[in-house]
């Protein structure tokens, strides 16, 4: 069989052999009124086909560009195809970003078709849409709300389906010959990379690249056509396009539609996927719910579940230290298997699951601790757009906490002078778009990728171990190293710290903003009777400042443990009054924290905090949903915390 | 899309399955007359609360009913529902004359309604509450409900893809089988809305559908009629009292001052007429 699949060098030509060889195989899922529907391979073959028929009835072109943009859907993930089919590429953007953030990509990727979800995206196109001289047609999935559109250009794609069935004797032939003309070395996709500075760049991709490492990491983890997922993630971002295209059509295993973003867990729990993806973020939100629902869990049942919670977390440190369990520890675990894990995994929705990964950022190692002692595998990959996402990736049976793992089978690795993690393998990029200079400063001649982290290999174990983004690592004003990403990591394990950004670079000290998570603090407000009536409210509230501070205090006495970074104990730290919002610019939208613009956008409190005031007050902007601003007044207050006495001395100064 | 291998409720789902296949035409039609109240009086003892008041309400077409507190906006929605029968004057609906009704018998007719307060099974999650509208539907009686097998069962099928459809209309996919109690207000409303749309009715009665709403919930809520007048072809009368609301909704205004009809217009001659201007502001009345 692999023989046959390494010919298939394009997506349509993997489809095309997929129908064949695994026809009556599921090849999507989709929860639509409540029942998951899905189609075979055969049947998605048949449907794409439509598609990309429909697509030569409107006058599509080879190398026009498709902007997709949507939530995970079936028919957007076949669009990308039949786009493929029709010798053009599709550019997957993301379906939350503001009209004006379209309008770049758009232009800048000279689309001249957009395939999109429902209303809400077709009127975020066509309220740009005179300053995008290109886009010639607009499609869309959902027809709720359009019927009286003016349907000149805008089309629905169930129509366009239709046309494209009935034009098999006239269009039939053309696009078999573009199918088979399409060689591995074209593009597949273009990706635009959300770019935590300056504007997006598109990230060219062709089917070498997404299928030789879709196909080598898929063969590291084992992963067979009888595996399944769920795609939840944005459709713009790389991983997914890795995920539930790459590996679904190297494999042949099934990729399943959540019914819409708020049912995710539901549909998760229904599903009982084998392959997991989610970033840190995802997991941390699942274990904020499950603590949540212990809190107002009866007695009986919050005692059971820490003990058992314990000895599992036990029971992995002494599998690390490699000593083997007493017979009685044996038999805990297995009734913690029967009365805790295995419901817990259940209603995480992960019992079935063989091969989980976790990336995109650098995981508490309490978090990830957490869900390997109750038995999940899961594992850190790390990875970029520019790399066709794998570098390196833990194998099953060596997990470490503080690694991201070994170099993906066909990459090569090393590291810079200057610290730098540096690539070269089948999955590197073939270009930024329309962007030589950039291209040529991240991508060197013999093919060497710049990653803009640092890292170094652990000479334990010879993985790889990633600080912080290069240009975040600093240091102190004595020289010391600094690197925030770490403490706020720390900070973030606690439930009831949704995001923390801690600066320190240059300066004597390091200082913290806190974003509350309004579910875990709000559930307990409401245990202790605590009242309020915004969430600017309850930020500020006295007892919640006290809490945040007992947390931070926590993080400081487990600094103070860290040879390499007890000195960046937070001596001061405020409870911001707003959420940290990708529509204002302070996160990307993958949801990283942009360091820099909030240093600049807060920079009041920011000095308020070196300044060592009590309290200040700020007026911030914020942008609604649709795309009118605002603003937020308030008065923050500022506390101290104590800090502990280092164990070991750091003499460890950043490398310049 | 229409992958539902579930057989389609032929005559039931005779709207919805209408209104998709028209997709794509252009702009709605406002019909006919559906239904012509003339000269209603409505009197609790010695208390006027509607006094001869005349206007109709045609096809497709969306109603609103305005005018300050006390003015009889209620009661007029509660005689065209069929709950209040007026002392004097009649209500034609569908070219025929409407006498008493009893609740079901309304209910069949086509005309369903939400509440000013909400009117929710509270610990009944959003699903059953949504199927409660169904009942009217439901033919099989309680002896086939009770076996709950065969045709009893088939029918059960249909029905909750008609639910189905609705959750998947209103965006409530999440909150399926959430009890209706746990819900905050403004969903607490939508899952109204639901109920009453199960009913398929031709003519909908919004008893001020977006009070107490932020306003992001009152967008999605406007949205909401705006796509059930739409997609459904469905008539709808409204009372509201945000007039950004009622000036962007409605396509026809009518205007009750103390229980007397005093503007019946569009929204841009209710907005200029001066008696309106004058209720709403406050003249002294002689």
């Amino acid at each position: 069989m692999l023989d046959h699949a390494e010919t298939a060098d394009t997506f349509p030509k993997l489809l095309a052999l997929n129908a064949e060889k695994r026809a009556t195989l599921p090849a999507s899922r989709e929860k639509e009124f409540g029942i998951w529907q899905s189609w075979t391979w055969a049947e998605v073959a048949a449907e794409t086909r439509q598609i990309a028929l429909g697509l030569l009835s409107l006058g599509f072109e080879p190398e026009d560009r498709v902007a997709i943009i949507g939530s995970n859907r079936p028919h957007l993930y076949w669009s990308m195809v039949a786009t493929q089919m029709a010798g053009g590429v599709p550019v997957p953007m993301y379906q939350d970003a503001v009209a004006e953030e379209m309008v770049y990509v758009l232009d800048h990727a000279e689309a001249r078709f957009v395939i999109a979800e429902d209303q809400e995206q077709v009127d975020k196109v066509l309220s740009v849409a005179e300053r995008l001289p290109r886009l010639a047609h607009i499609l869309y999935l959902n027809p709720r709300g359009l019927r009286n559109y003016d349907h000149t250009t805008l089309h629905a794609l169930s129509d366009v389906q239709k046309t494209g069935a009935a034009a098999e004797a006239t269009h039939g032939a053309a696009l078999d010959r573009r199918i088979a003309d399409a060689k591995g070395a074209d593009t597949c996709v273009m990706l635009y990379t959300s770019g935590t500075t300056g504007r997006p760049k598109g990230v060219v991709l062709s089917h070498d690249n997404i299928l030789v490492t879709a196909r080598a990491a898929a063969e590291f983890d084992g992963l067979e056509e009888s595996d399944s997922m769920l795609a939840y993630l944005p459709m713009a971002w790389v991983g997914d396009f890795i995920f539930s295209m790459g590996q679904a059509y190297t494999t042949g295993m099934s990729v399943a539609c959540p019914e819409s973003q708020e049912t995710m867990m539901h549909d998760l729990r229904e599903l009982g996927p084998s392959y997991f993806f989610a970033p840190p973020r995802i997991f941390e939100n699942l274990l904020t719910t499950v603590m949540i629902r212990m809190e107002d869990a009866g007695a009986i049942k919050k005692k059971m579940f820490h003990f058992f919670i314990d000895h599992a977390k036990a029971m992995a440190e002494k599998k690390k230290a490699g000593e083997v369990p007493s017979g009685k520890e044996k038999f805990l675990s297995t009734l913690g298997e029967i009365l805790v894990f295995g419901p817990l995994k259940n209603i995480l929705g992960m019992s079935r699951v063989r091969v989980g990964y976790t990336a995109g950022e650098a995981i508490g190692p309490d978090l990830f601790n957490f869900y390997r002692s109750i038995g999940i595998n899961l594992k850190q990959l790390y990875g970029q757009t520019e790399a066709s996402v794998f570098i390196t990736q833990h194998p099953n049976d060596a997990v470490e906490l503080e690694t991201v793992g070994v170099p993906t089978p066909g990459v090569e690795i090393k590291i810079g002078d200057n610290g730098e993690v540096y690539y070269r393998s089948p999955g590197v990029f073939q270009e930024y778009y329309k962007n030589a200079d950039a291209t040529t400063e991240t991508k060197d001649p013999e093919g060497w990728v710049a990653t803009g982290d640092a890292g170094f290999i652990d000479e334990g174990n010879g993985q790889l171990r990633i600080l912080d983004r290069a240009k975040d690592v600093g240091k102190l004003a004595d020289g010391k190293l600094f690197a925030p990403k770490y403490i706020e990591n720390k900070l973030k394990f606690f439930p009831n710290i949704l995001e923390a950004v801690v600066f320190g670079h240059d300066r004597d000290s390091c200082m913290a903003f806190i974003n509350i998570d309004l579910n875990a603090v709000g559930n307990w407000a409401e245990r202790n009777n605590i009242g309020y009536a915004s969430y600017q409210e309850l930020a500020q509230h006295p007892k919640v400042y006290e809490m945040i501070g007992e947390n931070i205090r926590e993080t400081n006495r487990s600094l103070a443990a860290d040879p390499m970074l007890g000195h960046c104990q937070i001596t001061r730290y405020l409870v911001l009054h707003k959420e940290l919002d990708a529509d204002d610019g302070e996160l990307t939208r993958t949801r990283k924290v942009r360091r820099k613009s909030i240093a600049e956008k807060f920079g009041d409190l920011v000095d308020a905090l070196y300044d060592g005031k009590d309290e200040i007050y700020t007026e911030t902007e914020v942008t609604y949903e649709d795309g009118r601003k605002g603003s937020i007044k308030a008065t923050l207050k500022i506390r101290n915390v104590e800090t502990f006495e280092t164990i070991g001395t750091s003499d460890k100064v950043a490398a310049e | 899309m229409s992958h539902a291998p579930v057989a389609s409720a032929a005559d039931n789902d005779a709207d919805y399955s209408a209104a998709e296949e028209a997709h794509g035409l252009a702009a709605r039609k406002i019909g006919g007359k559906m239904m012509d109240i003339r000269n209603i009086t409505l009197r609790f003892g010695g208390v006027t609360a509607i006094k001869d008041v005349s206007f109709d309400i045609h096809e497709r077409e969306v109603r609103a009913i305005i005018g300050p507190n006390g003015a009889g906006k209620s009661s007029m929605l509660n005689v065209i529902s069929g709950f209040y029968h007026p002392q004097d004057g009649e209500v034609w609906f569908r070219a025929k004359k409407r006498g008493a009704l009893k609740p079901h018998q309304i209910a069949k007719q086509g005309i369903a309604r939400t509440f000013q307060n909400i009117a929710l099974f509270k610990g009944m999650s959003t699903l059953d509450n949504i199927m409660t509208g169904r009942l009217t539907k439901m033919k099989r009686n309680m002896f086939w409900q009770a076996i709950w097998s065969g045709p009893a069962e088939r029918e059960e099928i249909e029905h909750r893809e008609a639910v189905e459809k609705i959750i998947d209309f209103l965006e409530i996919q999440a909150i399926r089988k959430t009890p209706v109690g746990r819900l905050p207000y403004g969903l607490q409303k939508r899952v109204e809305l639901g109920r009453a749309l199960a009913a398929e009715p031709k003519l909908l009665l919004l008893d001020e559908p977006m009070a107490g709403m932020n306003v992001e919930e009152k967008e999605d809520m406007c949205r909401f009629i705006l796509d059930v007048n739409d997609e459904f072809g469905t008539t709808i009368a409204l009372i509201e009292h945000d007039m950004g609301v009622v000036m962007d909704l409605a396509d026809r205004v009518v205007v009750l001052d103390y229980g007397q009809k005093i503007g019946d217009g569009t929204p841009d001659e209710v907005r200029n007429n001066q008696a309106v201007i004058d209720a709403y502001l406050g003249v002294s009345h002689d």
